[in-house]
Parts: structure tokens; sequence; C-alpha cells
């Protein structure tokens, strides 16, 4: 028998499967309009590509920010505890878990059976969450894929005053206008992120070993300023994305 | 090209029945803001000429040009000016101003010309930013608060929001009183939340103006929150942009309790004005010092 995660975000839905303790399948999609809809879609893609049956599953946990919309799960953990969850299971040292999601970001403290002992969350700003870079990479008018490369290939980053993303998208523009480098200002809008994820983890203090999780790290250029910002060394999943759906996976096993 | 709903109206005015060049004391007020700039022309302490346009990518264009504008076929130009005085988030880039003075004393004294010396409480809502101002009767600052770090509540949320709705944004205030019964507000602060909210909203069947009045509804409260930690004493007034979005001003009267003080002037003017109006003072002094 198998068990599995699904993670519905405000962006994707992320589906898990394991079997006897390891990853069997998985599948990420777009969240669409149907919450239910999206988490049954990711979890048959899943089923599909790992060639399982439907009746093969024991159990099914949600989590995410559409947790409370799948239907056809069996149990929700909460974001913040599947993030925990799925962060010891790769990396059991791991003491500081900080995950950024399109439209929140958090700060976990957890011992290495992955419980929560304490957490920060950032739920009320997009300056605090990864439609920041999003936002800023359209007004650079590059590929949000792009922001790490032209990050690291800056020599210095330019001050930027506004943090609201609103107003910090009429600053870039500006800051283009100027002639400045979009490296550069790749760079700063990293910082600047990098600063505010800080701020959010010291709240919960920072204990090694540090991770990051969501999808933002996969980008370089971001973890480049947050470890110089913590100054800590960080350990990055190879699917970052991943990490919420097999906290809710393993939930599931127990 | 595509409508812009965000663009507000730009305007230009000047008094038919005043002879300029036989008055005493010329004096203007130029506020250069983060959206949009006024240049107001004062002779004798009465308005004679303003302009209000959208601020430009370069400062100094911007104040030369609503300058300009202000002065259009009036056959004054700026050497018949006493006194100029800049003001706004780039005061510093008005190249002909004598001086420059901040926003927030400007606002006060503005708010004490246009709404009379009976006004306590001055809230100015600007397009970056958002002042609640304690005054007394001389239009003096007495205390601030200010956010100038979030969009919620300020004229740029509003333009994204009108953008997004498809509405002209100087009918979102009408449009959002057009509704049968009070939606809650809009649950989100952060514009970019608050624009997913709201195509959310719409997806499930409201309808655009239900969905106004719930951001209207939310960023009347955003506004009330500053104001409630300064203390609001009557008479109360709005200056900016948004004071003239009814839809935001009856929802925070609600809130509040109490009416606000009906604009004589265009409420866009009132930094212009006070900057105009520290300039007379500043000229009539140096006369008497001789």
């Amino acid at each position: 028998m198998g068990v599995a995660g699904i993670d519905v975000g405000a962006r994707t839905t992320k589906a898990v499967i394991m079997q006897n303790g390891k990853i069997v399948a998985k599948r990420m999609i777009i969240t669409g309009i149907d919450l239910n809809e999206s988490a049954e879609q990711a979890f048959n893609e899943a089923l599909k590509a790992g060639g399982i049956n439907r009746s093969d599953i024991s159990t099914i946990v949600a989590t995410g920010m559409g947790r409370k919309s799948v239907s056809f799960a069996n149990e929700e953990i909460t974001e913040v505890s599947a993030a925990a969850k799925g962060a010891s299971f790769l990396f059991p040292t791991v003491k500081t878990v900080i995950e950024v999601g399109a439209e929140e970001a958090r700060a976990v403290r957890c011992e290495s059976t992955g419980k929560v002992t304490d957490f920060a969350l950032n739920e009320k700003c997009a300056a605090g969450a990864g439609s920041f870079v999003e936002a800023m990479a359209r007004a650079l008018e590059i590929k949000v894929e792009e922001m790490a490369q032209f990050s690291l290939a800056a020599e210095k980053s330019v001050p930027m005053n506004a943090q609201c993303v609103v107003f910090a998208e009429s600053e870039v523009v500006s800051l283009v206008h100027s002639k400045i480098p979009k490296t550069e200002i790749a760079r700063s809008v990293h910082e600047a992120m990098a600063s505010r994820i800080t701020s959010m983890t010291r709240r919960v203090g920072v204990e090694k070993d540090v991770a990051l999780v969501g999808g933002i790290a996969m980008n370089p250029g971001f973890v480049k300023c947050l470890e110089s910002a913590l100054d800590v060394q960080i350990m990055l999943p190879e699917e970052p994305e991943y990490i919420g759906a097999l906290g809710a996976a393993i939930s599931a096993t127990v | 090209m595509a409508q812009e709903f965000w663009r507000w109206e730009e305007s230009r005015w000047n008094s038919p029945d005043i002879d300029w060049r036989k008055e005493d004391v010329i004096t203007a007020g130029v506020d250069v803001g983060s959206v949009s700039s006024q240049a107001v022309i004062m002779v004798d302490g009465e308005i004679y000429a303003y302009a209000n346009m959208r601020t430009g990518s370069d400062s100094p264009d911007s104040a030369r040009n609503v300058m300009k504008w202000a002065l259009e076929g009036t056959g004054m130009t700026v050497d018949d000016i006493h006194y100029i005085i800049g003001t706004g988030y780039g005061r510093v880039n008005v190249p002909f101003a004598h001086r420059t003075i901040t926003e927030i004393a400007c606002h006060a004294r503005g708010a004490n010309f246009m709404y009379g010396p009976t006004i306590k409480t001055v809230l100015d809502m600007g397009g970056q930013d958002c002042k609640a101002i304690r005054v007394d009767d001389k239009g003096k600052v007495t205390n601030f608060l200010m956010n100038d770090k979030c969009a919620a509540g300020t004229g740029r949320g509003m333009e994204v929001f009108a953008e997004l709705m498809g509405v002209p944004i100087g009918d979102v205030g009408d449009i959002s009183l057009d509704i049968d019964e009070e939606p809650d507000p809009v649950s989100s602060t952060c514009v970019v939340f608050a624009k997913t909210e709201a195509v959310g909203l719409l997806r499930a069947g409201w309808l655009k103006n239900k969905v106004l009045a719930a951001y209207c509804s939310a960023m009347a409260h955003r506004v009330y929150t500053l104001l409630e930690r300064i203390g609001v004493e009557k008479d109360f007034g709005i200056t900016g942009g948004i004071a003239k979005n009814k839809g935001v001003v009856k929802r925070l009267e609600k809130e509040l309790g109490l009416t606000a003080l009906t604009p004589k002037h265009d409420t866009q003017l009132a930094g212009a004005i006070g900057a105009a109006l520290f300039g007379k003072g500043l000229v009539e002094k140096s006369r008497k010092a001789g």
C-alpha cells in the first residue's frame, strides 16, 4: 500500500506518492480556479506517472492554502507542519526551515523528528513572498528564471527605497530609465527580499542546519543573498517545490 | 491604444477677475508628488492660477511643465513671481524654487486655507503615501502619522485597482456606492493580494460595483486605523486625490461617525496652496525687514 500528500498552493498544486518510506511518484500542476479539481488532477497524474492504482493508496493528506478544499483527503496538516516534516525527512540535521511560497513565507524551528517548536509567518504582504521577485522580473522585462543569472553577474547593487511591490515596480522602472544595469537591479531585488526573509527568520531564531524550501530555492541568485544576510550556509533540496507535499505524505505514513 | 482606466483628469485654471499686474505679492507653490504635480500661483493670498498634472519620470521636467501650464495665457512669467516654494516628494528637484518646505507642513497650511481655521485633523491621501495630520487654527502641524511603506490606502493602490476592474478611476467612487447591500471589505491589506482576491470575487459571480464597494471599504478602514492612532478631533477634512472618491470618503465618514468638510478647491492642490502661502509670509517678512 502507498500514501499520498497533496499540497494545494496559491500558484501550483503538487502531489507526492510514497511507498515503503520512499517517493515513488510526484507531479506538479498550475492551481486552477477549482481547488478540489486541481488536487484531483495532480493526484491522478502522479498515480499515472508511477503506474499506481488509486485503490493502492491507503491514506491521503492535504496541505497548502487550499487544503480544506480537498474533499477526498483523509486528513489535512498545516503548511508549517508539512514544511518541517518534509525538510526533516531529507535533512535529519535541520533545525530551521525557511519556506518561501508564491504568496506566503514562513520560518519554522523544528526537532529532528520534524516536530515544530516555533514558527513565524508572513501572509500579509507580497513584498515578503515569491511574487515579489516575479513582479520585479516583469518590471525588468526579463524572465523569472533569468533573475538568478542577472543577479549573480552583478558586481554591486543599487539602493532601493520602496518596500511595497506596487511602489517597487515603479522604482525598478525608473532605475531602468536612469540606465542602471539590470544585473544590479536584479541583485538589489534579491537583497531586499533576503533582508525581509531574514528579519522574519530571526523572530524564531536561526539555528543550524538551515534549509530553504519552496520554488525560490531554485534561484541561486536569491540563495546567495539569503546566505549572506543570515550568515549561514543553506541546505537546498533537489526539488524544493515538493517539500510541502512530501511532508503531507510522510504524515500519512505514521 | 487601450483605454487607461487609472488615468485621472489633468486640469488648469486661472482667475478671469484678477489683474496680477496691479497686485502686490505674487507667490507660487510647486508640489512635485510621486504620482501628480501641481503649481499654484497666488496673488495677495488669493488663488490666481493653477495646474495639476501627472508627474513624469523626471522631476525637474515635471516641475517646469506644470509651472509652464499654470502660467499659460496669463502673460506672467516665472520672473514675475516674487517667491516660489517647492514641496512634495520631488521638492528638491524644482530648479526655479527659492526654497523647499516639507509636504506635511504645506498640506496642513493648505488645508487651513481650503477648509478654514476650524480644521483640526487633516487626512492627506496622496499618490504613494497617506498622512494623518493634526493642526492648530493657524494651520501649523502639531502631530502627524504617515504610511509611505505600503500601497494599500494610497492613490497608486486605487489606480492599480481601477485598471484591474476596467473602470475609469474618476467613476470608481460613484459605482462603488451603486449597491443594494454593503459587502464585507476585501480581507487582504496588500494591493497585490487584494487583486487576487478581487479576481476570485468576480469569478464567484460578484458584479464590479460590489467588488469596488468591498475595495473602497477596505481602503477606508485602512486609513481609519491611521487616523485612530493619532486621534481625530473635529473639524476633519481630506486632501489629495482620493478625497475626490466618494466611495472611500463616505465609508470613512461612516466609520469615523463624522462628516468631512466640503472642499472649496481641487483637493489635489492643498500642498501647492500651502507652499504659496508660506511664500507670501516670507515675502512680507523680508519687506518689513526692509
